[in-house]
């Protein structure tokens, strides 16, 4: 073994986990006051709008600045590439369907991302201590997947708010990371230890790597299409005339715009399980002779790759696309969740890694 | 792809109208024939099968397998006499070769070959035809613009066609000038023919994973050998414990090398608190020879890193610790003497002992009971190993002596005692007691039946040597797989038109549109782009503004003659900007 165990370290590292997820636990009550917030102001905002139209009569014109003006019904159809997704039916919302960031200041908002970015970071160096503490990848056990994982759910969420104001996921998936974190110290809590020999390869860096990356981005996806299947139910209940009961979802985007993005986000994620397997199937063969086996892990893994690969057919197929293809991927990451918790816990195969 | 829905539709329709009809007869053999194919490679029939497919493999994780377990399979059923059997009738052991689970991927995959083989055409023709005309109003394509060359500028309308043309090749387009020297100029292009060829690519490499998988299955082979340090291997059919030949295995495949085990080393973790006393490294120093006469070759065999050798590889997958015994029979002879493997059974190394000697004479012998690498017994008389390394070795057994069941010739478990016909000699609950040997120690054995020495302690390895030929063809095909699979999710499939014309007052008007075919979301990026590599193109003032904006010429001068350029008239996303490929 090229490093010994620094236990020290490794007491910091859970100091550090403890931290992070107080302070993800911060960032996740200002995300839900966002929530709450922004809903209570665009209802304000629409009232007056409503106001307005019934007053001047004009016809929907859409295209022009009426943003504001109910979209298209969008369902049924295959979303074609460029249909710039009205909001959400009913009226405005803070997030477009392109997800590009509005001009107006959300208060709540700006403090829970930067709470969150803190969260990640003091994560981030839980990680980090916990490498330096067993001197090797932050991935040989259940404890370390999950909370490794937790930090990459969190950065891929921060990376993408960049380019997209994704805020109204913040509170699901900075939830997720709070689960993974608990779940991770309560359930599957591991000291600082040495690697079992099987686990002692590169492959364990590339393979998990990439599964914990493809898993995270499922996350994303998995609480998109929760979301759009919620916002899909509200938009018909408003376009068949129904009350709006729930206000908060005025900050989510279209269902439309929301089957989108998830699928773009599913088609990496795929490409990257797809890798996951691959890479898993090399190193069966390296470590036991064989690049498949048909062991439980095997299977599961296998059985997300199918799911999703039907995710992506569904998406191309008439009667299919919207809230089907939703309920595929949601499938498809309790599936994910499914091999990761009861397969490593339950199940025994090759893969009897958890360190439990 | 579209094209062949569209008369798939056609065809089915009445089809299944007859079907409805109970008009079955009419439609003859042939008719339903080629309903039953249209229906088997429908993409929604893909899609259920897929979903079926991931169904189908979950039991295989829930119930014992036979290939890779057969024992527990058998323990399985004989735990569960109530379902067990019947589990087994639907092949619920065997999931991954049943009738069911072949079922379900055959189908699948013919109806791949189905999907993929007339796409294949209709694409290959479709690369070869001419980008599509000029639509009559290019404003209702989803990403619609126009420009207005200067009249100063001194560029006409066929001029500014051709300069366009020359900016969508260097795109990667292929373009089609139509009517250069007309009044109304215009060109078609189109690119991303790398999707479909992607995606072709990719689901064809699929049946590619598919063949090498299953001649892997044909001609492969795997076995099994325990090797104590000192023994070896050589590749013949005897030298195997266990060989599990390929449907068309020939034994003239194996190459006689040979690979002995010099050494093995396993270091323990005495760090970490919690896996204090694991082993973290496993080492075996083996000598290799190619065949009989070869130079022979040292090499380290670990856990991850198989030795390869004649076309074969060999994995170091188990280990333990074989106690060396010497054991003399009744009549004062050497009736066996070296290492016994000893079975893991518990933490530390406890493991389980069985020896069966069947030379003994007058009475056959056998010994079954424990090995503790470090051997600690509780007040209640429990013993246990407290440290998987040698610090305080012992074997404690039972003795037997009488018929071992040997001699009828049937195959039994080396692992197993089987005392049916035998009488115990030494055991716990005898006045005898068990044995209980340290190394060096000797034990003589009740009623002059023999002695057993303890000499001393080796270790072993289980190695698994497998030889699989499909397996580097399966890799490639999925690299490949996974190349076409980028291919097919990044590259766009686009159309591109622009036409120009002359205004009355000698100003060049130009007007261009973007279509995507399929999932798209980066074609508003596309449109700006080439406007903004036209206006360098034509030197065009950079308008500061984005860019498929609705721009309609100021004079009100319509290039394409059309006034369907008003904002607001714009009703893109169905029409002719709806999903071509949606089937
Ligand atoms: C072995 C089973 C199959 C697997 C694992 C599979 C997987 C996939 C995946 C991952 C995609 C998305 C990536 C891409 O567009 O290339 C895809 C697309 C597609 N597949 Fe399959 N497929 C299978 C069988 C089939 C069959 C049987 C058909 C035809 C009936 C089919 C037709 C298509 C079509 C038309 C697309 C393009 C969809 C689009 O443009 O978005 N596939 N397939």
């Amino acid at each position: 073994m090229p490093f010994g165990i620094n236990e020290t370290m490794g007491q910091y590292s859970e100091l550090f986990m403890l931290l992070a997820a107080g302070t993800y636990t911060v960032a996740f009550i200002a995300f839900a006051w966002d929530l709450a917030k922004s809903s209570k102001a665009l209802r304000a905002v629409d009232l007056k709008a409503a106001q307005a139209v019934s007053a001047a009569r004009v016809p929907v014109a859409a295209g022009s600045a009426g943003s504001r003006l109910a979209g298209p019904a969008d369902r049924a159809e295959r979303p074609s590439s460029s249909s710039k997704a009205g909001p959400g039916a009913g009226g405005a919302a803070t997030a477009d369907g392109d997800m590009k960031y509005a001009a107006e200041r959300r208060v709540p908002a700006r403090v829970a991302v930067a709470l969150t970015v803190l969260a990640a970071a003091i994560h981030g160096a839980g990680v980090v201590t916990r490498a330096v503490g067993a001197g090797r990848v932050p991935w040989g056990n259940m404890y370390e997947f999950l909370t490794t994982g937790a930090f990459l759910v969190a950065v891929v969420f921060l990376l993408s708010l960049v380019r997209r104001d994704l805020r109204f996921l913040g509170t699901f998936v900075v939830g997720l990371v709070i689960i993974m974190l608990v779940a991770a110290s309560v359930a599957f809590w591991t000291p600082v230890g040495h690697l079992v020999p099987a686990l002692q390869s590169y492959w364990l860096v590339i393979h998990v790597s990439i599964a914990v990356l493809s898993s995270a981005l499922f996350t994303l996806t998995f609480a998109m299409s929760a979301l759009q299947l919620v916002q899909s139910h509200r938009q018909k209940t408003v376009a068949a005339g129904g009350t709006d009961k729930l206000g908060f979802m005025r900050l989510v985007p279209s269902a439309l715009s929301l089957e989108n993005l998830s699928y773009r986000i599913n088609a990496i994620a795929f490409i990257g399980w797809t890798f996951t397997l691959m890479f898993g199937a090399i190193w069966a063969e390296k470590a036991w002779g064989r690049f498949w086996g048909w062991d439980t892990k095997e299977v599961w893994t296998f059985v997300i790759w199918v799911v999703y690969a039907g995710y992506l057919h569904a998406r191309a197929t008439r009667g299919w696309t919207g809230t089907r293809a939703a309920w595929l991927s949601i499938v498809g990451y309790l599936c994910v969740i499914f091999n990761f918790t009861i397969v490593n816990t339950f199940f025994n195969g090759l893969h009897s890694y958890s360190g439990l | 792809m579209s094209e062949r829905v569209k008369v798939k539709k056609k065809q089915s329709a009445p089809v299944a109208e007859a079907k409805a009809g109970a008009a079955l007869p009419a439609l003859g053999a042939r008719g339903m024939l080629r309903w039953a194919w249209t229906q088997l490679t429908s993409m929604r029939t893909a899609l259920f099968l897929l979903l079926l497919l991931a169904v189908a493999a979950v039991p295989g994780s829930l119930f014992p397998q036979r290939p890779a377990n057969p024992a527990t399979v058998t323990q399985y059923i004989k735990d569960h006499p109530d379902y067990g059997k019947l589990l087994d009738s639907v092949q619920l052991y065997d999931v991954y070769s049943s009738a069911w689970f072949s079922a379900i991927y055959l189908l699948l995959f013919i109806s791949l070959i189905g999907c993929v083989v007339p796409r294949a055409i209709a694409h290959y023709k479709a690369m070869r035809s001419q980008p599509p005309r000029t639509p009559q109003r290019l404003s209702r394509v989803p990403e619609y613009g126009t420009l207005v060359i200067p009249s100063d500028a001194g560029i006409p309308a066929s001029e500014a066609i051709n300069s366009a043309a020359g900016v969508l090749r260097k795109r990667g387009y292929r373009v089609e000038v139509r009517d250069a020297d007309g009044a109304l100029p215009s060109l078609g292009a189109e690119r991303g023919f790398l999707k479909e060829v992607g995606n072709l690519v990719f689901h064809t490499s699929l049946i590619g994973v598919l063949v090498s998988v299953a001649i892997g299955g044909l001609f492969g082979y795997s076995g099994q050998r325990i090797l104590v340090e000192g023994d070896t291997f050589v590749n013949t059919l005897v030298g195997y414990d266990q060989f599990n030949p390929g449907t068309n295995f020939q034994s003239s495949q194996l190459q006689p090398y040979s690979l002995q085990l010099d050494k093995f080393n396993i270091t323990f973790d005495r760090e970490s608190k919690g896996k204090f006393g694991q082993p973290i490294d496993f080492a075996a120093t083996v000598t290799t020879k190619e065949n009989p006469d070869a130079p022979a070759k040292q090499e380290i065999l670990k856990v991850n890193d198989p030795v390869t050798l004649g076309g074969t590889s060999i994995y170091l997958t188990g280990n333990g610790y074989a106690p060396v015994v010497t054991i003399r029979d009744g009549n004062g002879n050497v009736a066996m003497q070296g290492p016994v493997v000893a079975k893991l059974q518990g933490q530390n190394y406890y493991s389980s002992v069985v020896i069966k000697v069947p030379d003994a004479k007058p009475d056959q012998l056998g010994f079954a009971g424990f090995f503790l690498p470090t051997a600690f017994v509780t007040e209640q008389g429990v013993s246990f190993s407290a440290d998987p390394e040698l610090f305080n070795p012992q074997l404690s057994l039972n003795s037997y002596y009488g018929d071992l069941g040997l001699d009828a010739g049937s195959p039994q478990n080396v692992f197993e005692l089987d005392i049916k016909k035998l009488t115990p000699l030494n055991a716990r609950n005898l006045p005898t007691k068990g044995i209980t040997l340290t190394p060096g120690a000797t034990y003589t054995l009740p009623d002059g039946k023999g002695t057993i020495s303890f000499d001393g302690v080796k270790r072993y390895i289980g190695v698994d040597i497998h030889h699989n030929p499909g397996q580097v063809s399966a890799l490639v095909f999925a690299l490949i797989a996974v190349a076409g699979l980028i291919l097919s999710l990044y590259v766009n499939r686009r159309r591109a038109w622009v036409r120009t014309g002359t205004a009355d007052d000698g100003r060049t008007m130009v007007e261009y549109g973007l279509l995507a075919r399929g999932e798209d979301h980066r074609l508003a990026g596309e449109a700006a782009a080439l406007r903004k590599l036209l206006s360098e193109e034509w030197q065009l003032a950079a308008e500061g503004t984005g860019p498929s904006q609705q721009t309609p010429s100021p004079t009100g001068h319509n290039v394409a003659g059309s006034a369907d350029n008003a904002p607001g008239s714009v009703t893109t996303p169905a029409g002719p900007a709806g999903p071509e490929k949606d089937q």
